[in-house]
């Protein structure tokens, strides 16, 4: 592939937006410049799922990933982590293909149910997702601790490569 | 960037609008403080000062603990700015994610468009 065509598939990055939209919900909101059946292929397999899920910036090493995307069906991911593997696992509540994905995260008592809507306009998908929490106290704990549904690791790990890369 | 929900800032401001609140939070600035030494100081009702302290509490601004009878109270820590930060770090683990979505989802299109082309030919 030549520079020029290597330019126009290289896409633009888009901004990802957080709000604390009440008491015990967090929205997260970016564009995607592909179709919503795109996108959610992205989302619902689990070879494509695992490439982007956890970055490579991140430094964690995912030891396995399986997903039985449709509604009931289970998921579980397994990280590389010390002194054993760690575990985030729940299930599907809602798998509606190409416009919305539901999903329980059980690996805490408190934990949240997450969200996913693809909203397709032109040709773009914005992707939309809300963690839910039990409560007010329950996602005031999380900030507080730190842990945002289990993922202290990769923040530090984040940290760390943001700190290169500011350097 | 982070955007805040609006019901944080009210209830920061709905505890900042009353001249007793920021005499206490002046006062609290200066050393700790028990509900009855406010109330005394303040001129006010142990019920009156209780409900003020318990506003400027659920905005985050003060912290009480309770050692033995008394309510100590002191200045808390700044609730939304610890949320800010904790918020950033949120969006940036999103951000970092999105953006290899963004390479698989370019590897997508562009497996799609050979694909096209070959049913074509």
């Amino acid at each position: 592939m030549d520079a020029r065509k290597e330019r126009e598939t290289v896409p633009a990055k888009q901004r990802t937006t957080v709000e604390r939209k009440s008491d015990r919900e967090l929205v997260v909101t970016r564009s995607f410049d592909a179709p919503a059946r795109m996108v959610f292929e992205a989302w619902t397999r689990p070879e494509l799922f695992k490439r982007w899920w956890v970055p490579k910036s991140i430094g964690l090493t995912l030891l396995a990933c399986e997903m039985d995307v449709r509604p009931g069906g289970g998921y579980r991911l397994v990280f590389a982590a010390d002194p054993e593997p760690v575990a985030f696992f729940g299930k599907y509540l809602d798998v509606t293909p190409h416009s919305r994905l539901s999903w329980t995260n059980e690996e805490t008592p408190d934990g949240t149910i997450t969200t996913v809507t693809f909203e397709e306009t032109g040709g773009r998908t914005r992707v939309v997702v809300c963690d839910l929490y039990p409560s007010k106290d329950a996602l005031d704990a999380a900030i507080a601790s730190e842990s945002t549904g289990g993922f202290p690791e990769q923040f530090e790990q984040l940290d760390e490569l943001l700190v290169t890369l500011g350097a | 960037m982070v955007q805040y929900s609006h019901s944080h800032f009210d209830t920061a401001f709905a505890a900042l609008s009353d001249v007793t609140r920021r005499g206490v939070l002046e006062q609290l600035a200066r050393s700790d403080a028990s509900i009855t030494e406010l109330a005394g100081r303040f001129g006010m009702t142990l019920t009156g000062m209780k409900k003020h302290v318990g506003i400027l509490e659920d905005a985050g601004l003060v912290a009480t603990e309770k050692i033995g009878r008394v309510r100590n109270c002191r200045l808390g820590v700044c609730r939304l700015e610890e949320e800010a930060a904790w918020i950033e770090k949120y969006r940036q683990l999103w951000a970092a994610r999105f953006d290899a979505l963004d390479q698989v989802i370019e590897e997508l299109k562009r497996k799609e468009k050979a694909d096209g082309r070959k049913k074509r030919t």
